[in-house]
């Protein structure tokens, strides 16, 4: 049974099993919690943050960090929207809109792996600069009235289900089984677990750094897309505080600040994680402020556990 | 005569301000173990990484099985047929024992996906060439002992089909069994055709597996002979035969003082050393040698109390003390030197003025707790005259500095402690001659002024020249305590690697 005592010993595991227990005390707690509508708005709900936690993990695992994807979120979706309304091809806007987003992160990689600046002040600068840039363009005004084919981006239902939810889980199975089964994305975990060592094994280390970076920003893009398309209008605040969210999931799911671990698997239940302790909150009527608290005392559990099962090994 | 598989012609590697290699060449024969031996700082390491394709060198050719071949990285090596297993573990710490030895060349299939049951599969294969095939391959290596991790690095090096395999320190975190399992690799490969280049101190370990040895010293080399035909003595004499110029400077007018200043006793740290006990006394410098990782640092730390001991008495003066932490040490009257200046002695970013003060600043601190700007600028000029720190400014940042000036500022922080142990750990490492000399003559002064100082080097010409007294480590014991006049080049280097035993008398 060594494959056995292989699969619990993951982090994966724990969390699955606390999402587990969640499950079950939930189901016995409230009537309305195992019931396909509730469970379809905690997955619509993760959804959006889902789709940059793929990317997020990445980074994170080669050894970087960026706080700047809600802005980017915010300022794809309002550039996409204006593109709509000037009366751009809905294909072409939305293509524009993940080049913006690519770029941003391009801009951030480069910045931090070939100029050498640490990546939270550099993605601090960025969460500053493009949301300031947002308002800037948008002048503070949300943008509404955008094409309904646009809309159908984030509205449209197949077998019930909607758009963003389908979009997130096909990106996260992509991403979870190419972070754990390509030569290619394998190289992250290298650079992430010993940066001297991945260059003597001939890892080309900066540029994989950049293409962590940029494929964040596009993530960020993409949800920055599917979330003005399912609002039907760009909101000059979308998107706040979601770096914040989206960094605490990946590391419940067992990624850490010093790269060289964590998956996509891991960084999904974290996200579930997250989103069932606010689903579950509201269905037993806990007031709404206590939220934020449990989140932040999930995290410090979960770090705290790896910590001393560490420690102790 | 066996083909020559790897040879290199007249190799020059310059740093600033060192010549670490001058012209130096070295043919190595299929299927014999080539030992590289010489002093620290002959250029052993220089020249295996340019070897490795880690350095280029500056003049010389490399060519391998008669052909001329250039390396711009340690890729370029590896395809060659060169592998280097470094000194310093090259694994990542999370991930598996499989994925570290096909690090970025791992099997794949289609779509670039990695084959996990054929890398599995080969990785097995490999471990079981050291008996190992009890290991998963999916075990993480920072969950292996540091000697497995060695033994990761090796299979590494291996799996690259080298013809030539470089081994720099293989020994030094090995086990005495783990030693004789790796010899037993070595001779099994060596029957297969494959060479070696094998670095050690361990002068033992030469004549047990190599064939043939190249002596270095001062980026040159010395000779080169068959090891059969040669004794350790030979290699000694070899290894060092320089003369000593008299940099040292004489022992004042003031004879050492009959006070013992620290008196060890018995003295343990688990795996680290053992039972170590000697003493210094008032205005006397004693030479701490032994080999890299002998366990000389470490004990220096347990006396400054940064990695307190388990077991054993220190007594500074009258008083018996036992320091938890450094400040406890500072207190009683220590002054520690570290090895490693630029992390663990000053503060780069910070100027030399603020330097000089930062582990005394309560010397300057008035009653209220505000530091006295003017007393601190007095002493940071006072300490540039006495110490000669070259300098247009005290404002420098001692980044900028070179590395004598930024040893000489780190003496400076440390007397300013007013100490009367100091702890001296590599005290001209990487420090021009001219720095060494001022620094040597510092150090006259103060033992003149009655401070013990206990000096750990790995400069043999330094520890002979200011030693009144040489202890010797190994293995984490002391081993012998040799009077300074009868301190020799040779003896300090037989017992510093275990081929004689010394007397400890205290």
């Amino acid at each position: 049974m060594t494959w056995l005592k292989k699969i619990v010993k993951q982090r994966e595991f724990m969390i699955f099993m606390i999402v587990a227990a969640m499950f079950i005390f939930m189901t016995f707690a409230s009537p309305y919690f195992f019931t396909i509508p509730n469970l379809l708005a905690v997955m619509l709900g993760l959804s959006l943050e889902a789709i940059i936690a793929v990317a997020m993990v990445h980074l994170m695992v080669s050894g970087g960090f960026d706080m700047s994807v809600g802005s980017v979120v915010a300022f794809t979706g309002a550039a996409t929207a204006m593109m709509l309304k000037s009366g751009m091809p809905v294909y072409l806007a939305v293509l524009t809109g993940l080049i913006i987003g690519a770029a941003i992160g391009t801009f951030n990689g480069f910045i931090v792996a070939k100029v050498g600046i640490n990546a939270f002040v550099t993605s601090l600068s960025s969460l500053s600069l493009f949301r300031g840039l947002t308002l800037i363009v948008t002048h503070g005004q949300n943008i509404a009235g955008l094409p309904k084919s646009f809309k159908l981006i984030g509205q449209a239902k197949v077998a019930g289900v909607q758009t963003p939810i389908i979009i997130a889980v096909v990106l996260l199975i992509i991403g979870d089984v190419l972070l754990r089964r390509s030569r290619f994305f394998r190289q992250s975990y290298y650079i992430g677990g010993n940066e001297r060592a991945a260059r003597l094994s001939g890892i080309p280390v900066d540029r994989m750094k950049i293409l962590g970076y940029m494929l964040t920003g596009l993530f960020a893009g993409i949800s920055g897309i599917v979330m003005t398309a399912r609002l039907g209008a760009a909101s000059v605040t979308a998107g706040s505080g979601m770096e914040l969210r989206v960094i605490t999931a990946v590391i419940i799911g067992g990624a850490s600040l010093n790269g060289g671990e964590g998956s996509i698997l891991g960084a999904f239940l974290g996200t579930l994680l997250m989103a069932l302790i606010t689903n579950a909150l509201t269905l037993l009527g806990v007031d709404v402020y206590w939220q934020t608290f449990v989140i932040g005392a999930t995290l410090l559990m979960a770090v705290l556990i790896d910590t001393l099962s560490k420690r102790n090994r | 005569m066996p083909e020559i598989i790897l040879e290199a012609r007249n190799i020059v590697k310059t740093f600033p301000g060192v010549k670490a290699l001058d012209g130096v060449s070295l043919k190595l024969r299929k299927g014999e173990v080539h030992a590289l031996v010489g002093e620290n700082g002959a250029g052993k390491s220089t020249l295996m990484l340019t070897l490795g394709g880690i350095y280029r060198p500056d003049e010389g050719e490399i060519f391998v099985e008669g052909e001329e071949v250039k390396f711009d990285s340690p890729h370029d090596a590896n395809k060659k047929g060169i592998s280097v297993v470094f000194q310093e573990l090259s694994l990542v710490p999370t991930m598996s024992i499989a994925e570290n030895i096909f690090a970025n060349r791992q099997p794949v299939k289609a779509l670039n996906m990695v084959n996990w049951k054929k890398m599995h599969e080969d990785t097995r294969e490999l471990l079981a060439l050291f008996n190992l095939e009890h290991l998963d391959p999916s075990t993480p290596v920072n969950r292996l002992s540091i000697a497995m991790q060695q033994v990761v690095e090796i299979l590494k090096a291996i799996s690259f089909n080298p013809s030539v395999l470089v081994l720099d320190e293989p020994t030094s975190s090995l086990t005495e069994n783990e030693v004789e399992q790796l010899f037993d690799n070595i001779r099994k490969l060596k029957d297969r055709g494959l060479s070696f280049i094998y670095i050690s101190h361990h002068l033992k370990e030469i004549f047990e597996i190599a064939d043939t040895v190249t002596v270095l010293r001062d980026g040159m080399r010395v000779c080169d002979a068959d090891v059969s035909t040669i004794d350790e003595d030979f290699l000694i004499t070899n290894m060092v035969g320089r003369s000593i110029e008299n940099m040292y400077g004489q022992r004042g007018d003031v004879p050492i003082g009959k006070k013992v200043i620290l008196e060890v006793d018995n003295l343990s740290r688990k795996g680290v050393f053992e039972d170590i006990s000697f003493s210094v006394k008032e205005g006397e410098i004693v030479g701490l040698a032994g080999l890299v990782g002998a366990g000389r640092t470490e004990l220096g730390r347990s006396i400054f109390g940064a990695e307190p001991a388990d077991s054993g008495a220190i007594r500074l003066g009258n008083e018996h003390i036992a320091p938890r932490s450094p400040l406890d040490a500072i207190n009683a009257g220590i002054g520690y030197l570290t090895e490693d200046r630029k992390t663990q002695g000053l503060i780069l970013d910070f100027s030399i003025r603020d330097n000089l003060v930062s582990n005394h600043l309560r010397d300057f601190t008035s009653v209220l707790g505000f530091l006295n700007e003017g007393a601190i600028t007095k002493f940071a000029e006072k300490s540039r005259d006495d110490y000669r720190i070259a300098t247009p400014h005290l404002g420098q940042k001692i980044r900028k500095l070179s590395g004598g000036n930024q040893q000489k500022v780190l003496v400076g922080t440390w007397v300013g402690v007013g100490p009367k142990l100091l702890i001296m750990d590599e005290p001209t490492r990487g420090v021009d001659v001219g720095a060494k000399s001022d620094i040597y003559r510092l150090m006259r002064e103060l033992a003149g002024k009655g401070v013990a100082i206990l000096m750990i080097s790995s400069d043999l010409p330094e520890i002979l020249g200011m030693s009144d007294r040489v202890l010797v480590m190994q293995g984490g014991h002391l081993v012998g305590a040799i009077p300074g006049n009868e301190a020799t080049e040779e003896n300090v280097i037989a017992l510093a690697a275990g081929t004689i035993e010394g007397e400890v008398n205290k």
